[in-house]
């Protein structure tokens, strides 16, 4: 190391002058705001305050307490990880399994296929809501029918709190399948033809490839599509939302995020609005930590 | 505050820059939010009123209703509110106490026009806060019962019910009568609060006292919510939310149900919507009055005011525009093209009002509505309410337990402004 501290020190300043712009904006529009929104959410900023500043009270944690004793905060909650929870992992599963279809030698029309399975992903929420809320009709929806022909009737889908989440889950899984589907497929594209010839050689059946072959070389995809999947999951708004707009039967579809919606921008409660954020963010941060460490685990 | 001015003055000075002057006269241009519907009618209204106010020019802003609370807080945070819009009259209160708006009285003891007894009373007071005028009703929207009359008349009651008894006793001979497994008496959304609400108000409540407490747990308000509930109980009514009814209209249309508690919109979509054989075949009347209360019974009262903003630089042009959208002749046209209730008792004389059959119960019901709290919380009490009234609907726990629980969740909603009116 023959750098002198002069030459150091004006290498240092030209990478604070390179790193400043983006530094700027980074501070200016996300660590600003989370700063502001932390402070929110230890005061009780509402309608009265945006009318007269001063009829805002600095309250502590009393938001975060009070959310601790609000029923619906915990149905919100549990809805919340009901959805991703079961419908993380079902949505990963389908993803993985149209992959391989895709993947897969003897499939015909590939590109006609990706597109049907990327089509959901692109369409308007609003536009898939009202077809499916026609599909979960209770009396001429498609699916009650096709369930009465195996005598099965009489389901109200979006209607019985039993049901509610469960069809909400169908929906999001159909809607989001195909973006991890085509990140599955490229992580498949990847995995070298060689290894499958020599486990050929070895003997290997299908079965087996699979689990020694695919799974193990798919590990990196599978880190990333687990977690975006699991984020976008625990935020998860628009499908209940258009769905089931003021929160489905006994709030059964009700999600953390619709919770902060309603609290915030309809009833202007934006101190309790905004310590439901953070209670959400630590949620989402301590299970990307989780799964950081199971994975490490798993991996030594 | 003064920031708010001067971008206020800006956008006004663009504004006027943009539409230059009418044959070299100074023009004020005066720019109005409309929301949906009543945001693309007003433009039609808009030239003549310029035609007899050549010095006012109106620039017409129109706002999608979901999109409305919303936009005008955050314009009022940015100091871009219009000078005049139209507001749900539930917001008043809201708009009231973040101090977006004019105070309306001293306009309203100079005008010709703008008196309080020319319009319905119910409605007046909706804008009406601690005495001061903070709008002016445009149009009513009040609930009344919308009814099959051939299936009552098969049930044998050839009127619709005036009483609570005469009600529960139509809904019996409905349900016995009724071959259609899927059938049901009437329709009572749980996920609305204007049926819940309005039964109440019937029996007396006021659900919020003067000193911002809860006040459900009262027997004004129980007899009136257990009345509501035991349409459920009895199988009178389906435990169904709005949003799982696909088609209200091919049902209503079908005679899946024969009652439902609505507004007037639904009048002109009935119309459009029910087969043309089933249209001599409904029709409206004013709510059943509790027993031994005289009939009609109450309604809410809702729709929309005009209110003036207090940034505005140009309220008097704006309070011209006013008088204008209220005087009865235009209240008329308003409703010809929109089919919102006029405001102005003596708009109903016109011929349009008067040959209607839909209209008699409406006209009936607007001169026995109930202003509701005003207080910016009453949206959220409303949803409450019928947030208790579901779970109880759904045998979760009974009325006197719903108002229990209302009392304390409204008490806590309550806690910031007790705190807010003892300063």
């Amino acid at each position: 190391m023959s750098r002198t501290p002069r030459a150091f020190r004006s290498e240092a300043r030209a990478a604070v002058v390179f790193l400043l712009p983006a530094l700027t904006l980074i501070g200016v529009f996300f660590v600003l705001p989370v700063i502001a929104g932390l402070v929110l959410s230890l005061t009780d900023f509402d309608i009265y305050s945006l009318g007269r500043t001063a009829d805002t009270r600095f309250v502590g944690l009393s938001n975060y307490a009070g959310l601790a004793d609000n029923g619906v905060f915990w149905v919100a909650m549990r809805n919340t990880l009901y959805f991703a929870l079961v419908g993380g992992p079902l949505t990963i599963a389908v993803a993985l399994g149209a992959a391989l279809l895709l993947n897969a030698k003897a499939a015909r029309l590939k590109p006609l296929f990706r597109t049907i399975y990327f089509a959901p992903v692109v369409t308007s929420i609003v536009a898939v809501a009202v077809v499916w809320r026609f599909l979960y009709h209770p009396r001429v929806g498609l699916l009650n029918t096709l369930l009465g022909y195996v005598g099965i009737s009489g389901i109200d889908w979006l209607g019985d709190p039993r049901f509610a989440m469960p069809a909400i889950i169908v929906l999001a899984i159909w809607k989001n399948f195909g973006y991890s589907a085509i990140i599955f497929l490229a992580g498949l594209q990847n995995v070298p033809e060689e290894l499958f010839e020599a486990a050929k050689m070895d003997g290997a059946g299908p079965v087996r490839q699979f689990l020694h072959i695919t799974l193990p070389e798919l590990a990196p995809t599978f880190v990333f599509v687990s977690i975006i999947t699991a984020i976008g999951y625990f935020q998860i708004f628009a499908e209940p939302y258009v769905m089931t707009p003021e929160g489905g039967p006994l709030n059964s579809t009700l999600t953390i995020v619709m919770l902060m919606y309603r609290e915030g921008f309809r009833w202007w409660n934006m101190g309790f609005a905004a310590s439901i954020a953070f209670v959400l963010f630590a949620v989402v941060f301590g299970g990307s930590l989780l799964s950081k460490r199971i994975r490490r685990r798993s991996s030594r | 505050m003064t920031r708010r001015l001067v971008a206020a003055s800006l956008v006004s000075a663009c504004l006027a820059a943009c539409v230059g002057s009418h044959g070299g006269r100074e023009v004020q241009v005066v720019e109005f939010w409309g929301m949906g519907r009543e945001g693309e009618v007003v433009a039609e209204l808009v030239p003549e009123f310029e035609r007899r106010n050549p010095g006012i020019h109106v620039v017409v802003q129109q706002i999608p209703w979901t999109a409305a609370h919303e936009k005008l807080l955050t314009a009022h945070v940015g100091g871009s509110l219009p000078d005049i819009a139209q507001m749900g009259n539930t917001w008043i209160p809201e708009f009231q106490v973040v101090r977006a708006l004019e105070d309306l009285t001293p306009y309203a003891s100079r005008s010709a026009t703008v008196r309080r007894g020319e319009f319905f009373d119910g409605i007046w007071e909706t804008s009406l806060i601690d005495g001061h005028l903070f709008g002016v009703p445009w149009y009513v929207d009040t609930r009344v019962l919308f009814y099959r009359t051939d299936l009552l008349r098969e049930a044998g009651f050839a009127n619709p019910p005036r009483t609570w008894s005469e009600w529960v006793n139509a809904c019996r001979a409905l349900r016995e009568k009724n071959r259609n497994p899927s059938f049901k008496p009437i329709l009572l959304p749980t996920n609305e609060w204007p049926q819940p609400v309005v039964l109440a108000l019937n029996s007396g409540a006021t659900f919020v006292n003067d000193d911002a407490t809860a006040r459900f747990v009262d027997p004004r308000f129980l007899e009136g919510f257990t009345f509501y509930l035991d349409f459920f109980s009895r199988g009178d009514a389906p435990v169904v939310a709005g949003s799982q009814i696909a088609n209200l209209y091919q049902q209503f249309g079908e005679g899946e149900f024969a009652m439902l508690i609505t507004g007037p919109w639904n009048v002109g979509e009935m119309r459009r919507r029910l087969p043309a054989d089933k249209q001599d075949e409904w029709t409206t009347a004013p709510i059943p009055a509790r027993d031994g209360a005289p009939y009609p019974g109450l309604s809410i009262a809702g729709g929309s005011s005009l209110a003036i903003f207090a940034t505005s630089p140009r309220k008097d042009a704006a309070w011209k525009f006013v008088e204008f959208l209220t005087e009865p002749e235009q209240q008329v046209r308003f409703y010809e093209l929109s089919g919102n209730l006029p405001a102005r008792r003596a708009a109903w004389d016109a011929p349009a009002l008067q040959k209607d059959r839909e209209m008699a119960a409406f006209r009936t019901q607007l001169d026995h509505t109930v202003a509701l709290p005003r207080i910016p919380e009453w949206e959220r009490i409303a949803t409450a309410v019928f947030e208790e009234g579901e779970l109880a609907a759904r045998g979760r726990f009974d009325a006197a337990e719903g108002a229990r629980r209302l009392d304390v969740r409204v008490n806590a909603m309550l806690d910031k402004r007790r705190w807010v009116l003892s300063r």
